[in-house]
């Protein structure tokens, strides 16, 4: 028997047994590893907010499930795809990371996609929000959280065609997450009966909006929707006021709005526009509790897509405290099994092409006089049940489904 | 008739037109500031986007702070970020001089790192929104087009800022200092012109006209961390077209690059934020020293 054989049996005896002394967790240590945007466009809507918020998950198992510790690492994937795929191959090849977290950005999203599928590595999707991840582009073991565009398309774009919204022009952002929005808001418009005379794709990010408001105007179109997020959307709107677009008689359809951007907006210029959400820390005793204490640290009520990472990432502790293990299929298939009830969700469930369904809710910003302070923005309007929100499972064109 | 051809209306045309002349008073705003400090530091300031975002961020800080308003702050937020811009000089620049472009570029480069970085980290990345000042709320209805007040005022003020600095360097005795520190300093010292301070100061107007576009963009762009990241790189090729260094060349070449990539806004958005460098890599093969650079 040569060297090489003995020390790899000696190690694998010893793999063995320090197996069944901390039940099966792989390295005794359950370790997750978030991606987000720290710096960039999308930082308020996820950034720092998202590893607050998967930090207090862990804080409700005390920080450890048995013997096992549970660490969180994190880094600034800057939405770029190839930094975040680099540092996901890292994590999960050597640095022992069990399942990564967030990603916020489609064309991130995707990328990691590839690794964890390569790795065989649970990935718990929050802030990307393309529905293809859970159809034509998804893996067996990504989950998608939070929201998708099919979602925002049903409830914003259905609640402003039933209000006489019938002829759209977009403004969509030039990547895969503008694409994925414009497509399915348009298959909502058109099913409604209503068209869509024009579009515009605008680079991301951008910073003067004034030319693309000028070709929605031109249009004629009834509604101007805002196929983008984050900083462009709060630009668009700003831009789309001050030509006074919306004095002209055309109205903005807001398709991905987060809190944090009416409290950049102010509700001056953002009162009476209609959203769809995933979240709004003030809807229920549970959602004003786990929000308080999010607010305490960070001095920010969470967006959709932070409260959506605690959700996650909860859900995916549970299930390996459940089970004992940390074994990919032995987790999912718990967490298929287990509805997802917490502050973010009730009777949330996760689907096996990686869509956790849950209801969503239409809300419109509060006029200023209706506020009682900062991040009172918001009345839900209307509940949307999850189905509706997402689609059925026979819908879903996931191969592995 | 060239809009038939075009396919679109001439009402959309002339819009368009205008608003890539709004965009290019921006743009001449912000090279002009880079031109002086490159013609006189022989330094590329890449610093220059978030010094521009520093004077958005004083305006809306005068404001917070101190109740001083647009109009105010207009004078004071070029002054204070000018000072800020000063100390940069005498703390860092100045221990570059002689050294090689590259070191300067990279110096600066990291300071914007730094400042956007620090700001995100206490302001976020959505940003803060500031008012139109109220005598300019509102918009005229050009027939083409609905012109609001304010961007009107944009060139207007931005037209005159250009016009005030070519007058001070070729028509004032400071300026054919500066002119002369140019090219060549050592004699100039010789002189007994204190060169250095006008080095200083070059590099003070400089950075006082970056943030004097951000006061000018706090209405119309969400005041964030960020702003001037996006614009930087792209009044960098528009230096690059006119020719470093160049008064005149730098202010001409802002309007037409922002007309350019006004029309092509129109005529295929997803190109906009490409033109330009389309332009520049044309300019370059052609002349190398720019649209209105000296060939050397």
């Amino acid at each position: 028997m040569s060297v090489l054989k003995k020390v790899l049996y000696g190690a694998s005896a010893l793999a063995l047994m320090s197996g069944m002394a901390s039940a099966e967790i792989s390295g005794g240590v359950v370790k997750i590893g978030l991606l987000t945007d720290m710096s960039g466009a999308y930082s308020d809507v996820a950034g720092e907010g998202t590893i607050v918020a998967a930090q207090m998950a862990i804080d409700e198992f005390g920080g450890a499930i048995g013997d096992a510790k549970i660490e969180l690492v994190s880094a600034d994937h800057q939405n770029k795809a190839d930094i975040a795929a680099n540092t996901a191959r890292e994590w999960g090849d050597t640095a022992g990371v069990d399942a990564y977290a967030e990603l916020v950005t489609t064309s991130v999203a995707m990328a990691v996609f590839e690794v964890a599928k390569q790795q065989n590595k649970i990935t718990l999707v929050s802030g990307a929000a393309s529905s293809p991840l859970t159809n034509d582009a998804c893996i067996p073991t990504g989950l998608h959280w939070t929201y998708n565009t099919r979602a925002l398309a049903v409830g914003t774009g259905g609640a402003v065609v039933k209000e006489g919204g019938d002829s759209w022009f977009f403004l969509t952002a030039d990547y895969a997450f503008g694409d994925a929005l414009q497509k399915d808001v348009t298959a909502v418009v058109e099913a409604a009966g209503g068209q869509v005379v024009g579009s515009v794709k605008h680079p991301f990010p951008a910073s003067d909006f004034s030319s693309f408001i000028l070709q929605a105007q031109a249009s004629g179109a009834k509604i101007v929707g805002l196929a983008n997020a984050g900083a462009d959307t709060i630009n668009a709107i700003k831009a789309a006021k001050e030509f006074g677009l919306v004095a002209g008689g055309q109205k903005i359809a807001g398709l991905l709005v987060f809190l944090s951007d009416i409290h950049a907006l102010g509700l001056d210029t953002a009162q009476g526009m209609q959203m769809t959400v995933s979240f709004y820390w003030d809807r229920d005793d549970a959602s004003r509790a786990w929000s308080q204490k999010f607010f305490e640290k960070t001095g920010k009520m969470p967006t959709g897509v932070q409260a959506g990472t605690y959700s996650a990432v909860r859900h995916y502790l549970q299930a390996i405290k459940d089970t004992g293990s940390d074994d990919t299929d032995t987790v999912l298939a718990k967490m298929r099994e287990t509805p997802v009830n917490d502050a973010f969700a009730q009777g949330g469930v996760l689907r096996t092409d990686g869509r956790m369904v849950h209801d969503m809710f239409l809300a419109e910003v509060k006029k200023p006089e209706e506020s009682t302070g900062p991040w009172d923005y918001l009345k839900v309007i209307r509940t949307i049940p999850g189905e509706e929100a997402f689609g059925t499972l026979e819908e879903s064109t996931c191969p592995t489904k | 008739m060239l809009t038939d051809l075009l396919g679109i209306s001439p009402q959309v045309l002339f819009g368009q037109l205008l608003l890539g002349l709004i965009n290019g008073a921006f743009y001449a705003v912000l090279s002009l500031g880079l031109a002086v400090i490159f013609g006189l530091l022989n330094i590329v300031n890449f610093a220059h986007g978030a010094l521009y975002m520093l004077g958005a961020f004083a305006t809306l800080g005068l404001v917070q702070f101190f109740g001083i308003g647009y109009w105010g702050a207009l004078l004071l937020a070029p002054v204070i970020v000018g000072a800020v811009g000063i100390v940069i000089e005498r703390l860092f620049l100045r221990r570059l001089a002689g050294v090689d472009h590259l070191y300067g570029l990279l110096l600066t480069f990291g300071l914007a790192l730094v400042i956007e970085g620090v700001f995100v980290k206490f302001f976020g990345s959505s940003g803060i929104s500031y008012a139109t000042p109220r005598q300019l709320e509102g918009a005229v209805n050009l027939g083409f087009m609905v012109l609001p007040y304010y961007r009107g005022w944009v060139v207007v003020a931005s037209l005159a800022i250009c016009l005030a600095t070519w007058v001070l360097f070729e028509r004032t005795k400071i300026g054919a200092y500066l002119r002369a520190g140019t090219e060549n300093p050592r004699l100039l010292q010789a002189f007994g012109v204190n060169v250095p301070l006008l080095t200083t100061l070059a590099y003070g107007y400089g950075v006082g006209l970056a943030a004097f576009a951000g006061v000018l963009a706090a209405p119309i762009t969400q005041v964030n961390p960020l702003m001037g990241s996006n614009l930087i790189i792209v009044v960098f090729a528009v230096v690059v077209i006119g020719g470093m260094g160049s008064i005149l060349g730098a202010i001409a070449t802002g309007m037409m690059m922002g007309v350019i990539e006004g029309l092509t806004k129109v005529f295929w958005p997803e190109a906009s934020s490409t033109v330009i460098f389309l332009v520049m890599a044309i300019v370059l093969v052609i002349r190398p020293a720019g649209l209105f650079g000296k060939t050397a």
